[in-house]
Order: structure tokens, then C-alpha cells, then sequence
């Protein structure tokens, strides 16, 4: 008798299109999202707040209600969702540049007050719909279109470590940092997506998750070097781990 | 159950009347960033919205404000924030996007001097800044305009009403002068039905098909049409909701108009005026959009000049002389924002005016 080992979650569009380059991690992080969705059976009750740049495509997907958010307002706009229906799970999913650099306000103070919410952060350590410029979360060293000399200290400053400072705010239920660069990864990425979606839903405060993920188009890479990157150039500088966990007491 | 002084005839200052109107018309959620000379509304929301169990936050700033506004909209529910000029400034993206996503965002906007940080004066430098705005993208926001604070009270039950009717921003806009000074109001009840949303609004895609709100629009022919979709409700909101005061113009040589609170001086000066026996008409735009065109150009057939007086250098003379479109003469007298004319001074302008 055969055993069904792969299925497209319920809660994606029965007529999505790929659109993601090839190699691209935001077609696992949101197949993820999608099967945690599933196993929790939040669909029906589900509001996203998307954000601006490659992740805004996660409505093209789903199936779920959204709304489009202005560049870095995610958070505002999810909030808003929240206060005015606090019955319904609301999340974000958004990059780097959205979530770190442009809505660090915003991000910061969702988590600062505690808004019952979940963000998921697709960290590529560059803006991959604009063609690969510099932003928040590009490595020191690193090339891109407005680092053609790699990121250097005297002009651009240090990259930031989000997943640790949404861990810092008092507000935060759940924090973690996870990659996508094998199927053990992929596991824990889940599972810690799980957790910032099951801190919303029992009400404990913000859960995020930040994903280390690949741009091959941005990085001339093919997409198993991409992963290799990730592995050997992203994750000691981005260090995967839970930050925060409020429902278990030994880990912090 | 709202008991926000609803009843009787009650002595209150501008600000703390449009906020318990606000309560009263309805609003759900308030989000909020504290500037003089409006930092009384948001005072006003954070007691009572919490006290009636509704939704308050003290936002981080007025981008995040304006953006919460948004995402209470977007589940049909009545949601505002108020502000003042300088701030507004860092709204417009947000408005923007709202008439594309048809969110019935409320924003009440108490204006002070300007440009840049200015000072906390009574002005009406921002006609500009709410009637043509400075977001991306073809657009209009609905704007009403109070000149006491009953009618504050009024336009805020209008300001809900619209933007809800049309799905569009609507502004309040009043001044530092009408958000501070205090004046015998009736709230009352909230005189408008209640708009039904289910049709469109973000509650969860359960036994539907799920919905998106988005303005991103990669495609020419979706987008031409819902600019025209969108336009369409502007040319309903211009035949059928424009409101304006008009007083004697139906003799009368010369027709002064003004908007908001200043329209007090300027219609006690025209009182003086009458009594020497000059004939003067005078005509108050209620609604900034939708401009009252049509009325203005009955009116320019019959007289032989305008004259629009502002509290700035000259912003809503442009829309009067687009109006009468050269129909009558069109003269201005303003001051620089900031600084109030009297009535006497105002007497002295318009006299010259008709000479």
C-alpha cells in the first residue's frame, strides 16, 4: 500500500504559480508557514500583513486574508489588525530590509509592547528585488551592487543581529534564529515556527523567527553553493539558536 | 454603552468635543502620536477608548500611527488617528496607499504654523497638504472643514460617515484655534446608518475564497481600471456630498471667501461692512473636497469679484479661480501662517476689495 510522503499544505492556493528564482529559500520558509497553518488549523482564522520586496508574493500563495503593507510598516499594520480583532492570528513575513532597516521602529516597538503577533524575517543579507544592493544584514566584506568594494566598517557600519535584539525587548515570547541549508535545519526552522505562531495563539506576547536564506540570483551562486554560504559565511556570523523562549524556563 | 455627555448642552474645548464625537460616531480604535496643538484628543482616547474595552495604542510614532489605522480599516472596522501638520507630513505614504486599498481611514488634522516645525499657532497653512496632498499616485481625500466647535462635533459624525460611505480617507480639518478654544456643543446621537463591510473586509478566509488588499498592481489594464473605478467614486462624492455656508450673495458686488475658523472674523467684518451698506456676499466651503465648483460658478455669473481670504499665501484662491475659471475676478488677502487677523483688519481688507 503506498504511503502519501509529500503534499501541497491545504492552506497554499490550489492555483499558485512558482515565482521565486530558482535555489530562492522563500519557497521552503513559506511551505513551512503553510504546514505549521495546517497542524495548527489557524487558516480560516489567519490575517498576514505582508510587506514590501520579494516577500509581499506570500499572498500569491496562501490562502489566507492579507493586506499589503507600506515598506516597513508590517508590523504597524499588523498591530492594527491585532487591536481591532484580538480573535484572529496575525502575522507578518517580511525581509530584512523591511523588517530591520526601514521598519526597525516598528518591528522593535511590536515586540517592546508585547503585541500578540508572529514575524517571520527572511534574512539574505541583501535587497534581492531591487537587484542586490547593500542592507542591514550584509556581512562586512560582502559585494554587492552599493558595496562593490565589499562592506567595510568606515562607510557602511556593522551589520545587525535581529533574531538577538527582539530577544532583548521585554515584550518577546519567542525568538529564534534558524536556516534552511539542510533537511535537519529545515526540521528545527519549522519547529520554531511553530513556537512563534503557538505563543500568539496562547496570548504570551511576540514570537519571531528569523530565517538565514539564499538569493543565488544576488549572489551569483548556484543554489548549492548558496546553501554553502549560508553554512560557512552566514551562520558564524548569525549564530542559529533560540534566543528566547518564554514557555521554557531552561533555556533561558 | 456610550455615555460621553451625549445628552445636554455642554461648555468644551475643541479638541476634547471632536474626540468624544469620535467616541460616539462609533470608533473602534484610536492610534496615536502626541503634537501640540492636538495632544488633547489623543489624552481624551486613551481613557475612554480603554474604559469602553475599545482599542488604544500610544503608537511610536505617526508613521506606525497612520499604518495601524490602516490595518484596523482593513478588517472594516472604524479606526482614526489625529494629528497636526508637520506630522502629517510623514502620513502622506500612508493615504496614499489607503485610497488605492479603498480603506476608510479617518484622520483628524489640527493645523498649526508651518513650514517645518513653525509654531503652535492657529493656521490654515495645510489647504495644500489635505486637499492635494504629497503621497504618490493620483488620488483625492475627502476634507471637511469646521468653523465652530458644534460643527467640529458634526463633521466628525460626517468624517466617519464618508469614509466609511465611500472608502476613502476622510480628513478632519480643523485648526489650533477651534482644537483649543471652548464652546457650548450638543453631541447627540450618531446620526448616520452604519456601513456593511462583510463584502470586502480581512475577518479570515472561512467559506470564502481569501482576500487581498494590495495596491501593488503589476499589470497596465488592472491598474487603469481601478484608477477609474476609484475616480468614479470622486465624481460621486462631487454630485452628491459637497456642503458649503453661503450668506447674501444674491445682490451682492463682491463675494469673500473663507474656510474654517477664520470664516468668524470674516463674517463679523462683513456684518460691520453691511450695516455701512456695502453689499457683500460671503461663501464658506465646508467641504474642501469635494470643492463646491458648481456653486461658485452659478454665483461668479452674478457678481462682479471674489475675494478669498486664508491664513496662508494663497491656497484655496487656486481652487476658487480654477472654479470661476475666469468667470470674475478672483483677489486674495492672506497672511503668513502663524498669525491671526482681526476683524477690524479684516474690515479694512475687504472695504478696499470692493472699491
Amino acid at each position: 500500500m503506498a504511503t502519501q510522503v509529500f503534499k501541497v499544505p491545504d492552506s497554499f492556493k490550489k492555483d499558485f504559480k512558482y515565482t521565486f528564482c530558482p535555489g530562492c529559500d522563500h519557497g521552503v520558509a513559506i511551505k513551512l508557514v503553510a504546514e505549521v497553518m495546517d497542524e495548527l488549523g489557524i487558516r480560516e482564522k489567519t490575517i498576514a500583513a505582508t510587506s514590501i520586496g520579494c516577500s509581499v508574493t506570500i499572498y500569491d500563495f496562501l490562502n489566507v486574508d492579507a493586506i499589503e503593507s507600506p515598506h516597513g510598516r508590517a508590523l504597524a499594520v499588523a498591530t492594527g489588525v491585532k487591536r481591532a480583532n484580538p480573535d484572529k492570528f496575525v502575522f507578518t513575513y517580511s525581509g530584512d530590509g523591511d523588517f530591520a532597516s526601514i521598519g526597525l521602529a516598528e518591528s522593535l516597538h511590536a515586540a517592546l509592547r508585547g503585541e500578540c503577533l508572529s514575524a517571520i524575517c527572511i534574512n539574505n543579507t541583501t535587497y534581492g528585488m531591487t537587484g542586490g544592493q547593500l542592507g542591514p544584514t550584509t556581512l562586512l566584506g560582502q559585494v554587492t551592487t552599493t558595496s562593490p568594494m565589499g562592506r567595510n566598517v568606515e562607510y557602511y557600519g556593522y551589520p545587525v543581529k535581529i533574531a538577538e535584539h527582539v530577544a532583548l525587548c521585554d515584550g518577546t515570547a519567542f525568538s529564534a534564529r534558524v536556516s534552511l541549508d539542510t533537511i535537519a535545519n529545515i526540521r528545527k526552522a519549522k519547529q520554531a515556527i511553530k513556537k512563534a505562531f503557538e505563543v500568539q495563539l496562547q496570548g504570551l506576547g511576540f514570537g519571531f523567527v528569523e530565517i538565514l536564506s539564499t538569493c543565488p540570483t544576488n549572489w551569483r551562486m548556484s543554489p548549492q553553493q548558496a546553501h554553502e554560504r549560508v553554512r560557512n559565511e552566514m551562520m558564524p556570523v548569525f549564530v542559529p539558536g533560540v534566543y528566547k523562549d518564554i514557555t521554557n524556563k531552561e533555556n533561558n | 454603552m456610550v455615555e460621553c455627555l451625549n445628552k445636554t448642552k455642554v461648555l468644551t474645548k475643541g479638541n476634547y468635543a471632536i474626540a468624544n464625537a469620535a467616541v460616539i460616531a462609533g470608533c473602534d480604535c484610536y492610534f496615536g502620536y502626541p503634537i501640540t496643538p492636538q495632544s488633547e484628543i489623543g489624552e481624551f482616547m486613551s481613557g475612554k477608548m480603554q474604559e469602553l474595552k475599545r482599542a488604544y495604542v500610544s503608537a511610536e510614532s505617526e508613521l506606525a500611527a497612520i499604518n495601524m489605522v490602516l490595518g484596523a480599516c482593513s478588517t472594516g472596522k472604524k479606526a482614526m488617528t489625529s494629528s497636526s501638520s508637520c506630522a502629517i507630513a510623514l502620513m502622506q505614504e500612508a493615504l496614499s496607499y489607503a485610497t488605492s486599498d479603498e480603506l476608510p481611514v479617518v484622520l483628524v488634522s489640527v493645523m498649526r504654523g508651518g513650514p517645518g516645525l513653525g509654531n503652535i499657532f492657529p493656521s490654515q497653512g495645510d489647504y495644500n497638504q489635505s486637499t492635494i496632498g504629497g503621497g504618490d499616485g493620483d488620488y483625492k481625500i475627502i476634507v471637511l472643514s469646521p468653523s465652530t466647535v458644534q460643527e467640529a462635533v458634526d463633521l466628525t459624525y460626517k468624517t466617519f460617515y464618508l469614509a466609511h460611505k465611500y472608502r476613502n480617507p476622510a480628513i478632519l480639518l480643523a485648526d489650533g484655534l477651534l482644537g483649543q478654544m471652548m464652546e457650548p456643543v450638543e453631541f447627540g446621537e450618531y446620526p448616520y446608518p452604519e456601513v456593511d463591510h462583510s463584502d470586502w473586509a480581512l475577518l479570515g478566509a472561512k467559506n470564502r475564497n481569501s482576500r487581498i488588499i494590495r495596491s501593488y498592481s503589476p499589470q497596465e489594464e488592472p491598474q487603469c481600471e481601478h484608477i477609474r473605478h476609484i475616480f468614479e467614486k470622486y465624481r460621486h462624492l462631487e454630485e452628491n456630498e459637497v456642503m458649503y455656508e453661503e450668506i447674501d450673495t444674491e445682490d451682492a458686488d463682491l463675494v469673500v471667501l473663507s474656510f474654517g475658523s477664520l470664516s468668524r472674523n470674516v463674517k463679523a467684518a462683513i456684518k460691520q461692512l453691511r450695516e455701512k451698506g456695502l453689499k457683500i456676499g460671503f461663501f464658506r466651503p465646508i467641504t474642501l473636497f469635494p470643492f463646491p465648483n458648481k456653486r461658485l460658478q452659478e454665483i461668479a455669473g452674478k457678481t462682479k469679484k471674489f475675494l478669498t481670504i486664508e491664513v496662508n499665501m494663497g491656497q484655496m484662491v487656486r481652487d476658487v479661480r480654477l472654479a470661476v475659471n475666469g468667470k470674475v475676478p478672483v483677489e486674495f488677502y492672506g497672511k503668513p501662517v502663524g498669525s491671526w487677523p482681526s476683524v477690524e483688519e479684516l474690515a479694512e481688507a475687504i472695504e478696499k476689495a470692493v472699491i
